[in-house]
Order: structure tokens, then C-alpha cells, then sequence
């Protein structure tokens, strides 16, 4: 009893230290005042300005499409690149795991400006797909990383004990390795995501004229002052993740519910 | 789950290819691509413009001179028009990276104010055409600092340990400091530079924090005394806090002036002078500059501006105020010396 | 097939976007680019080992590491819970806990901002109850702080997912065996988490390493890490030369360490840095 007491306060407690920061700022996104300290009076005007500002549109758009499109290409790529290497010998194993770190360990700003000059040496297109490309490099490493750990984890007795009764390797890695690593290509999703919701400076050098994303465009009002209708557009952002996580967490329970009735 | 990731990958891969087939369209009008601060302009102004010349306008923002620099030089982009501040145009005009504008292209530059021509940086105003600028000083509150200010010295008073903000700035806190021991804020001097450092290492305990545009907030909610600030943002502090004074030192201080520039990549530089002689009409300029609420070198949208902003010394000072004040110039060779001394005070 | 043909389309990935890229910065750093044309120095790194750099290096490796112990200290518990709940629930919360970094990093460090400064919603609360805070924004443990928060998802979830697969059999084979659950955790179960750990302190205390936004922020930019000198380097100095230099050397300082932490774990085959 006190155990089940004592994780439930401790997981509140990290909630709310990781929310505080959300909690304050979706609170002064009503704020009267441009101020991000002091509370003035209660408006909506940041939001109606949010909608009328171009520019924070279209990059709220770019930032939800790359994040996208970049999480999924790159846990795609992570996992197979993952098994992959899981299975070399162990030196070209160690040499590309090595090799995966790499974008980790660099300061962003040393492989923004090293992938931009590769773009520029190779004249690829500044723009979209740049951005794009660049940003499936950064979360590689991070799906990997997460994929890995289930790899070895992996019991290889039961893949052997599939091929045994029959299955084709094709259906007994679908079937068998696939369900045990499915925690790792999932939390690898996660972080992909993460990183690329919010990334400013690889972002920054590697796109190209009109393409902007939501992290850019913060980053540059820095220098004016960040307005409330940043806080607007993150409010806005953050009540469409959990209203889609609800929704597919809603479905996901209704298809577990029909799958234990049917049992 | 799976069928969920599927779906999204479908989008993904539909949208992505959506979005490079209606870049292959082909040209429908021409662009002209702008690369400014945030939140730097009026954005009804770059509708407007594109309806009555039939452009389209790709706008960018970059948030600080350097990383915009970066990218130019690299040849990342192919900008048209620019709007960087003063040192970095001096930079670029030394590395032949800008084009010479056509004067007779931009008749509205006649609006601009005479002390606004003829700058350090573009003595023969052949690259640039100023867009905003203000100056760097002290903002003090009244209820929490009773003596009077009109010297950077007060930054270095024991009295106020803890409550002095500095800026995160290099060349503004080491310029400051120069100006402090009466020394130019372009110096390559290495004595003058040793006891700038001194001076700054001396400052450090007193420091409360180096910030940026946080600034702002801080000094509106009274969580320090003294800040150096530049005029653009004193002017909105002093509106939301009136116990809030803005002071330009005795020693003099700095002028900075963002300017709009051509670079020598863009495509469109007819198109670039249009845009530029839009943004001097009088009552586009009035507009941009209400909306932005920095100062405008604009002769005719002062006019239209109203009369207690004109004549608040924080965001118009006369020249009388701004004798010691310089306009910062590229250091060259030398940044690598500020830089140093910078990375010394700040890893004490 | 064979199964580790899957990594070379991965390999030719690396190749373009990380061997290329790294060359780049090689060849800044030993090459300094002037009027006269290009020739090879040392000089970028003889900079490098100056005094003033090294305790830019010390200070920088010392807070990261703080700060990734914090995480594991407060992470692993957090992983615990969230691995044992029922299933519908678990990956809800995994996501729930991500969630809050997907709000824009300025932005939240602002709030924390409007949080920790001296008339700021703490201090107001605690007021309140008559209690005097000592300053809690600008020193050096508000980094520490700024870093567990952006980081503690990027530990908690590997090790997470890694926890989630224990398998219950080897649990209760250990508790028949008269474990207490003290010894079920420390042979056991820990034993058994460390791939999940070792990517988490790696995910964690690299990037805690390099970052600059959370020093200039809730730091008040007292401290200079290497992360914002090597920004500094590459943009206001334009010495990209010194900021490459810094930047091989902090990745060699990395592979060394790790390599020499690595040679301490024998379940580890092939899962870091050397």
C-alpha cells in the first residue's frame, strides 16, 4: 500500500516538475500584457493575432510536417540500420556504432554548418527536402540508440525456435523479433519526434528561402522580445498532441478490450 | 499501432510530394526573397506590396547577424534583400559581397533624414539605405536607484551588487566599457583593450546576469536596478513600467542603425530597389515604424508619428546627445582580440 | 538473408552525412584558410590546451556530469514505474512524459524564467508561507537544473523500454531462490537494464556537453561552456579554424572517456564507444 502510494507521489512529482514550465506558459498566453512575468488581465487577442501572423502559420505547418515526415523515415531507417548492425561482427559493429554517435556528440551548431556546406558542395537545393534530409540525420542516431538496447535484450532462442517449426525468416522476424523490439521502435519515434519539433540551429542552416520552421521563427524574435502569440501557437500545439493522443489512446484501449473479449 | 505509423508515413511521403511537385509549377510571378529580424516589419505592408507590384514576397527571419552572415557567405541562399546592422554591412561591403543600389531606382531616399547619410559604415551611401535604428544605454529605476545617472560608472558602483544587467553582447559590454574609460569603442589599442578586460573581470561579482532580450521583462518587473539596453526596447519598458528612466551616458555611447541591403547572390536586384523605395514611402515607412516602435530615420513618417514618442529623448535624441556616441565598425582582424577577453571575463 | 546486409544502406547514409561532414570540420582544424591560400597549422590546437580553454572544458564535462547522474538518480525510479503499470496506461504516460519537449525550448526556459527569478511565481508562493528563498536563477546549479529538465526524458526512456521486457520469469526464478527484492534489483534487474542505461547516459550527457542556450539563459550567461564558445567561434569570431579544433577535441575527450568506462562492463559487447 505505501509502495503504490509512495510511486504515485513520486511520479506526480516528476509530472509536475517536467509541466511547470507548460503550465505557465499556456496561462500567460491570455495574458493582457506582452509580459511574461507579470499578469495583467485575461484576453484572447494573442490567439486571434496568432491566426492572422503568416509567418507563424506556415511554420507551424513546416515544423508538423518535417517532424513528421523526418520521425517516421528515420525509425524506419533506424530500426533496419539497428538489426543490421546488430548482427556484424564486432569490429564493423563497434567502428558504426562509433560512427552513429557522431551527431550526438557535435555541438548543433558544428553539424548545421557542416551539413550546409555539404549541401552547398554537392549543389543540392536548399529548402525543403535539405531540411528534411537533415533532419532524418540527427534522429538516426537516436533511433538506433533506442532500438539497440532491445537487440541485445533479444532472445535469439525463439527466433531459431520459429525458423524450426517452419516459419519463414521473413515471417519470423515479422512475427517474432519485431513484437520484442517494439518498445525500442516506439520510444526511438518518441525521441525523433523531440528532437525535431524543436530544433533550431541544424534547422536553421540547412533550409532554404521560405521554409521555416516553428523553432526558427522563436529564435528569431529573440531580439525584439518572444510575443505571447508564441505562447498562443505552443498552447495550441500542445492541446492538438494530446487531443490526437487521446484519440488514438482511445481507440488503441477499444481494440484491446475487443481483443480480450474475443479471447 | 502499426496501422497508425503506416498512416502517417503515407501522409508524410504525400505531403513531402505535394509540396516538391508545386515547386516545379513553374514561374508564375517573380519572387523576391527578404531576409529580416523577427517580428521586424508590418506584415500587411508586404501584402500590400506584392498586390500592387505583382511580386511575390518570400520572407525570412534570421535571428542574429552572425548566423544570417554565415549563411550568405556560404552561399546558402539566394536573398535579395537583407537587413542587417551596421558592422556586419561594413563586412560585407569590405568582402564585395553586396551590390551598389541605384539611387535613381529609390527616389524616396530623399525622405531620409540628413544625419542619417553618410555613415561610418557606407560613407558614399552606395550599399545601404537605413531602416531602424536607436542607441545603447543606461535604463534605471527610479525607485531603486536615487542618484542621478548619467555615467557608466554607476555599473561598476559596489552599491548595486547583484542589480546591474549587462548585455550578452560582446562588442555592446566591452564597447560600453571602452567608452567607460574614455576610450573609442572601435579600438584595436591593446592597452586600451587590457584595461577594458580588467575592468570587465572587476565587474563580474557586481553582475547579476548577462542577458538578452529577457532584459525586458526583468527590468519591468523590478528584479534589478540598472540595465544596458538599447533605446528601441527602453521606449516599450518605460510605457510598462514608468519608474523606469533611460539615460545615454556622458562618455558617450552607441548608435547602431539596421540597414536594407542588396547581396550580390540575389537574382532580382530591380525588383530589391523597388521594395526598397516601398518601404521609404512615407506612408508605408509611418506604418512599419508605429508597428515595430523603434526609431525610423524617415523624415515624413516622424511627422506622422505621435507627438510624445517624437519627442521622447529615449527614442529621438538630438545630436546634441549623441556627441561621444560612435556607429560600431567592422574589428577585422581584431574581433579574435574581443573575443578572447570576452571568453576570459566570462569563464572566471 | 543475411541479416547484417540491413545496416549497409545505413552505412552509405553515414558516409554523406556524417564521414563528409566530419572531414569538413578535420579540415578546418588543421588547415587555416587566409589571403595567401590554404596551409597546414597546429596552431588551431596549441589554442585549444591554453589554460583559459581547459577550464572551459573542466567546467563544461564537470556540469554535464552532475547533471547526468541527476537524471539517472531520478530517471531509473521514473522508468520502474512507468514499466510496471498495465498496458494501455504505459505508453500513454511514456508519451505524456515527452510531451513537455515538444514545447520550444526558449519558450520553456522563459517560463522557468517567470518560475525561479526573485519576484518570480516561487518566490511569490513561498512568501506566502513567510519562507526567504536565497537566489535560485543565474548560478551554477540552475544549469544543472535547466539540464536535468530538458534531458531526463532522453534517460527515462531508453531505459524504459529496455525495463519493459524483463523477463517476469527470471524475476520470480530469483525470489524462489530467496532474493529479497533489494538483491532481485541489484543482481538482477540492473544487470539486465544497463544496454537502456548506457544509451540513456549516453543520449543525456552529450548533448549536456555541447549545449549553450541553457548556460546564456538560466545562467545568466556567467559561465562560458564549450558549447557556447565553440558558437561563439563559429559565428561572431568567424574562427571556424579554433571552433573546429574544439570541436575534435571534445569528441576525441569523449571517446576516450567512454572507451575507458566501457572497458569496466563485460555484458557490454559492442554497445558503446569502443
Amino acid at each position: 500500500m505505501v509502495k503504490t502510494a509512495l510511486k504515485r507521489i513520486y511520479t506526480f512529482l516528476i509530472f509536475l516538475f517536467l509541466y511547470a514550465p507548460i503550465i505557465v506558459l499556456i496561462v500567460f498566453s491570455f495574458n493582457e500584457s506582452k509580459s511574461r512575468a507579470h499578469w495583467t488581465g485575461f484576453t484572447f487577442k494573442w490567439y486571434v493575432e496568432m491566426f492572422k501572423d503568416q509567418q507563424i502559420m506556415t511554420s507551424l505547418y513546416y515544423t508538423v510536417t518535417i517532424a513528421l515526415a523526418a520521425s517516421v523515415i528515420a525509425t524506419i531507417l533506424g530500426t533496419i540500420a539497428a538489426i543490421g548492425i546488430h548482427y556484424m561482427k564486432k569490429l564493423p559493429r563497434t567502428i558504426m556504432t562509433n560512427l552513429t554517435y557522431l551527431p550526438v556528440l557535435n555541438p548543433d551548431i558544428v553539424t548545421g554548418i557542416s551539413l550546409m556546406l555539404l549541401f552547398i558542395l554537392v549543389k543540392f537545393p536548399r529548402g525543403f527536402f535539405s531540411m528534411l534530409l537533415a533532419h532524418i540525420t540527427f534522429n538516426l542516431p537516436y533511433v538506433i540508440l533506442s532500438v539497440m538496447p532491445k537487440l541485445k535484450q533479444l532472445d535469439n532462442h525463439l527466433y531459431d525456435a520459429a525458423l524450426d517449426l517452419g516459419a519463414t525468416p521473413g515471417y519470423a522476424f515479422r512475427k517474432v523479433i519485431l513484437p520484442q523490439i517494439a518498445p525500442g521502435i516506439f520510444t526511438g519515434f518518441l525521441l525523433a519526434m523531440t528532437m525535431s519539433i524543436d530544433d533550431f540551429v541544424i534547422s536553421f542552416f540547412t533550409t532554404g528561402p521560405g521554409v521555416s520552421n516553428l523553432a526558427i521563427t522563436i529564435y528569431s524574435m529573440a531580439r525584439k522580445g518572444v510575443s505571447p502569440k508564441i505562447n498562443a501557437v505552443l498552447s495550441i500545439l500542445f492541446a492538438g498532441v494530446i487531443l490526437m493522443l487521446l484519440i488514438i489512446n482511445n481507440r488503441m484501449s477499444r481494440d484491446n478490450g475487443r481483443k480480450e473479449n474475443a479471447v | 499501432m502499426k496501422k497508425i505509423l503506416k498512416a502517417l508515413l503515407a501522409l508524410a511521403l504525400a505531403i513531402s510530394m505535394v509540396l516538391s511537385l508545386s515547386g516545379c509549377g513553374g514561374e508564375k510571378r517573380t519572387q523576391l526573397k527578404v531576409y529580416n529580424w523577427g517580428d521586424y516589419i508590418d506584415q500587411s505592408i508586404l501584402e500590400e506590396f506584392e498586390e500592387k507590384y505583382n511580386i511575390d514576397v518570400i520572407y525570412d527571419e534570421f535571428a542574429t547577424n552572425e548566423e544570417m552572415y554565415a549563411k550568405i557567405k556560404a552561399g546558402a541562399s539566394d536573398y535579395d534583400i537583407l537587413i542587417p546592422s551596421d558592422y556586419t554591412i561594413k563586412r560585407m561591403i569590405d568582402e564585395d559581397m553586396l551590390h551598389k543600389i541605384d539611387m535613381n531606382n529609390v527616389p524616396n531616399y530623399k525622405y531620409i533624414g540628413e544625419r542619417f547619410k553618410n555613415l561610418a559604415f557606407d560613407p558614399n551611401n552606395e550599399y545601404s539605405v537605413p531602416y531602424m535604428w536607436g542607441t545603447v544605454g543606461i535604463l534605471y529605476n527610479k525607485t531603486m536607484v536615487k542618484e542621478p545617472v548619467d555615467s557608466w560608472k554607476v555599473l561598476w558602483d559596489d552599491k548595486y551588487s547583484k542589480q546591474i544587467l549587462m548585455l550578452d553582447s560582446l562588442r555592446d559590454s566591452i564597447g560600453i566599457t571602452l567608452k567607460m574609460l574614455g576610450y573609442s569603442l572601435n579600438t584595436k589599442n591593446d592597452n586600451e583593450l587590457n584595461e577594458a578586460k580588467d575592468a570587465l573581470i572587476k565587474q563580474k561579482p557586481l553582475v547579476l546576469a548577462y542577458v538578452g532580450d529577457e532584459v525586458k521583462d526583468k527590468m519591468i518587473g523590478g528584479e534589478a536596478a540598472l540595465a544596458v539596453v538599447w533605446s528601441g526596447d527602453a521606449v516599450y519598458m518605460k510605457r510598462e513600467n514608468p519608474d523606469l528612466e533611460y539615460v545615454i551616458p556622458k562618455e558617450g555611447s552607441n548608435i547602431w542603425f539596421d540597414s536594407i541591403v542588396i547581396p550580390k547572390t540575389s537574382q532580382h536586384k530591380k525588383e530589391a530597389e523597388l521594395f526598397i523605395n516601398f518601404l521609404c514611402e512615407p506612408e508605408i515607412a509611418y506604418r512599419n515604424a508605429d508597428y515595430i516602435g523603434y526609431s525610423t530615420p524617415h523624415t515624413e513618417a516622424m511627422k506622422m508619428l505621435p507627438e510624445d514618442i517624437t519627442s521622447d529623448k529615449s527614442a529621438y535624441p538630438g545630436e546634441g546627445d549623441l556627441v561621444n556616441s560612435e556607429v560600431f565598425e567592422d574589428l577585422a582582424d581584431s574581433l579574435v582580440k574581443y573575443d578572447r577577453i570576452w571568453t576570459e571575463v566570462k569563464a572566471q | 538473408m543475411k541479416k547484417h546486409l540491413m545496416a549497409y544502406p545505413y552505412a552509405l547514409w553515414i558516409l554523406i552525412f556524417i564521414i563528409v561532414p566530419l572531414a569538413l570540420i578535420l579540415f578546418y582544424s588543421v588547415f587555416s584558410i587566409d589571403a595567401e591560400g590554404i596551409h597546414f597549422t597546429l596552431e588551431h590546437f596549441r589554442r585549444v590546451f591554453e589554460p583559459i580553454y581547459l577550464a572551459v572544458f573542466f567546467r563544461s564535462i564537470k556540469i554535464a556530469a552532475i547533471s547526468t547522474a541527476i537524471c539517472l538518480i531520478l530517471g531509473y525510479p521514473m522508468a520502474m514505474i512507468l514499466a510496471s503499470k498495465n498496458l494501455s496506461k504505459k505508453s500513454l504516460l511514456v508519451v505524456l512524459f515527452v510531451i513537455p519537449m515538444w514545447m520550444n525550448f526558449l519558450a520553456r526556459t522563459y517560463a522557468w524564467m517567470t518560475l525561479l527569478e526573485k519576484n518570480g511565481l516561487i518566490a511569490t508562493i513561498m512568501e506566502f508561507f513567510g519562507v526567504e528563498l536565497p537566489s535560485l536563477l543565474y548560478t551554477e546549479n540552475t544549469v544543472i537544473l535547466g539540464m536535468v529538465y530538458n534531458f531526463l526524458p532522453f534517460m527515462v526512456l531508453p531505459i524504459y523500454s529496455v525495463l519493459v521486457k524483463i523477463d517476469k520469469a527470471v524475476l520470480e526464478a530469483a525470489e524462489d531462490l530467496g532474493a529479497t527484492p533489494i538483491i532481485v534489483f541489484r543482481r538482477v534487474i540492473f544487470p539486465l537494464s544497463l544496454p537502456g542505461v548506457s544509451s540513456g547516459i549516453i543520449m543525456v550527457f552529450m548533448p549536456a556537453l555541447t549545449t549553450f542556450v541553457i548556460s546564456r539563459l538560466l545562467g545568466g550567461a556567467h559561465f562560458t561552456l564549450i558549447g557556447n564558445l565553440i558558437e561563439q567561434q563559429f559565428l561572431t569570431t568567424m574562427d571556424w579554424g579554433f571552433g573546429s579544433a574544439l570541436s575534435v577535441v571534445l569528441m576525441l575527450m569523449i571517446m576516450v572517456s567512454m572507451g575507458v568506462a566501457m572497458r569496466y562492463e563485460k555484458e557490454n559487447e559492442g554497445g558503446g564507444l569502443w
